[in-house]
């Protein structure tokens, strides 16, 4: 097929809807408005529908109830929005539903501005919502994996009937990049859980997160845990780039990785040898991989790079376990980090390493 | 590649079809030939990637820049400076609109209307079939109506700036250019640039270089 420019929010949507996606429950948000928009304009022309709902509880509400029927759906927002669907995120993953999670974040806390941010990080890897959960968090770093992990997301989805969260900020949201939507085959999986209507004969369907006895409840976090186990094992993703013989390894995800892919081309022209570990899922985090490096001789260091005040790097730290030391380098409230100044982040740490 | 003769230089086009970069390097040309020249960022869709962040660049090319009230500063409230109004009253200045993508966009623009039929302009329609939407005759001429219903102005010229980005070939140009000749048959408006990267430019058929507007591009993430 030929290839498109794209914009990266306008991606997303076609993405989901070239994945099967036929409803979309959300509210409007910069910098993430262009989704809705554009499900709001394609969705029924393809049988589907879009709805703009009250607020953000609503919509992720409605993404439950369209989950529990059986339904591929999906939700996006931006930080403030994302907070509050947390309680919604809690039920589904209770409920263990399927469905797309889309969060172009934007800087924070509380109405932040609308500058592009990775400062939600915690909140999505380390569950913003209440109770024992994970969902595997996709980070794309450019428009065509954006399209990529988002269709791959609704199968992650289905396999473990649990949702899955794109991540991606206001700079991958925003920008145009060359895309090709590559023809698949979508196979939407049998759901005999699903709540269509009771039939005659049929053992009543209940979709359900509350469990008063605490045994049941302990038993059914158990069931979730096992879920998560085979996630970790199945789904962790991560690009290493130029990280053989690399001195400094800088790991980043998104936007900060493509600055960073900037950043060790900059530094090979001064001799300095930089690799990137670039996890692509957030959960489960690639720390096998982090670990594996961190054994290295030529490793001396890692440098985390982020658009917060530094919150991955206590991921890394604990997946570098003390081998070697890890330093951080991050700008926040919407700044983002310039290829020169990571470059003399990187001089400092070569100093004193 | 020749700045067009009108005092008022207005383009619009489908969401994310360049009108942006047109607008910057057609002042460009203005401002180098030695026109006074002001350009509008009527801009109230785009939170980011705006003609307003290159307000320096700009003003080093002694071109005013006008911006909506808030924009650039983080703050998302779709509010017009009052400036814009002088802009009808220099009357020995050259402006250049840029507006806001699709329909919505242009809905800035319907404002001024009273304002721009005592005046000598011209509204450019901004085209890449490598968009989505935007791809066949079609959806672009739906898509021209809708803009000229919202701004209650004419589209008067077309412009192929048919590309994807830092990938674009000739073919991406060319194949654009088929279905432009073919709108601008239908709805009896001319072609008046053909826009892309120089090299890309290169590859045109002799017959309708004339018509070739390199760009320099202005919009880049920040790495590169």
């Amino acid at each position: 097929m030929t290839k498109v420019l794209m914009k990266g929010n306008e991606a997303i949507a076609e993405a989901a809807i070239q994945a099967g996606c036929r409803y979309f429950f959300g509210y409007p948000i910069t910098p993430q408005n262009e989704i809705p928009a554009y499900m709001a304009k394609m969705l029924p022309k393809v049988g589907g529908s879009f709805i703009q709902a009250e607020s953000e509880v609503s919509a992720i509400n409605m993404v439950y109830g369209a989950a529990g029927a059986g339904a591929r759906v999906m939700t996006s927002s931006s930080s403030p929005g994302i907070s509050l669907k947390q309680e919604g995120i809690s039920y589904i993953i209770g409920a263990e539903l399927p469905c797309l999670i889309v969060n172009i974040v934007r800087g924070g806390p509380g109405l932040g501005g609308i500058q592009p941010a990775q400062s939600d990080y915690f909140q999505a890897v380390k569950g913003g919502g209440h109770g024992d959960y994970h969902m595997v968090v996709l980070a794309p770093a450019s428009i065509q994996e954006m399209v990529d992990l988002v269709m791959d997301g609704f199968d992650i989805a289905d396999r473990y009937r649990n949702p899955v969260m794109v991540l991606g900020d206001g700079m991958l949201g925003q920008m145009m990049e060359p895309v090709e939507f590559k023809e698949r085959d979508i196979v939407l999986p049998e759901k005999p859980w699903a709540t269509t209507g009771n039939k005659d004969g049929e053992p009543r369907r209940i979709i359900n997160s509350l469990f008063i006895d605490a045994q049941a409840l302990e038993d059914h976090v158990h069931k979730l845990y096992r879920k998560y186990e085979e996630m970790k094992k199945n789904e962790t993703r991560v690009e290493c780039y130029n990280c053989q013989d690399a001195e400094i390894i800088i790991v980043a995800y998104g936007t900060t990785a493509r600055i960073a892919k900037n950043v060790i081309q900059m530094a090979a022209q001064e001799g300095i040898n930089l690799g990137l570990i670039r996890p692509i899922t957030l959960w489960p985090f690639p720390d096998d991989t982090i670990d594996r490096w961190a054994e290295a001789d030529h490793t001396k260091a890692f440098l985390t790079l982020e658009m917060s005040m530094g919150q991955m790097v206590e991921d890394v730290k604990l997946s570098v376990n003390g081998k070697k030391p890890v330093y951080f380098y991050g700008r926040t409230g919407g700044m983002v980090p310039t290829p020169r100044a990571v470059l003399e982040e990187i001089k400092k740490i070569r100093e004193v390493m | 590649m020749n700045v067009g003769p009108e005092r008022i230089a207005i383009f619009t086009g489908h969401f994310g079809s360049g009108k942006t970069e047109l607008a910057i390097n057609y002042s460009m040309a203005a401002a180098a030939r030695g026109d006074k020249t002001v350009i509008v960022d009527l801009d109230i869709v785009n939170p980011f990637f705006r003609t307003t962040e290159k307000k320096d660049v700009l003003e080093e090319q002694g071109i005013k820049v006008i911006s909506p009230n808030f924009a650039g500063t983080g703050l998302d409230i779709p509010s017009l400076s009052a400036q814009i109004y002088s802009v009808f009253q220099k009357r020995d200045h050259k402006v250049i609109f840029d507006v806001g993508g699709d329909d919505i966009g242009a809905t800035a623009l319907g404002t001024f209307y009273p304002y721009f039929k005592e005046e000598d302009y011209r509204v450019y329609y901004v085209i890449n079939v490598r968009r989505p939407l935007s791809s066949n005759e079609q959806d672009i001429i739906d898509m021209i109506e809708s803009i000229q219903a919202n701004s209650r102005l004419g589209v008067s010229h077309l412009i192929n700036n048919s590309n994807i980005s830092y990938e674009t070939t000739i073919c991406d140009l060319l194949d654009g250019q088929a279905i432009v000749e073919k709108i601008s048959m239908k709805i009896n408006r001319p072609i008046a640039y053909i826009s892309g990267m120089p090299e890309v430019l290169k590859g045109l058929p002799v017959e309708i270089r004339t018509k070739a507007f390199p760009l320099n591009i202005f919009m880049r993430p920040p790495w590169a």
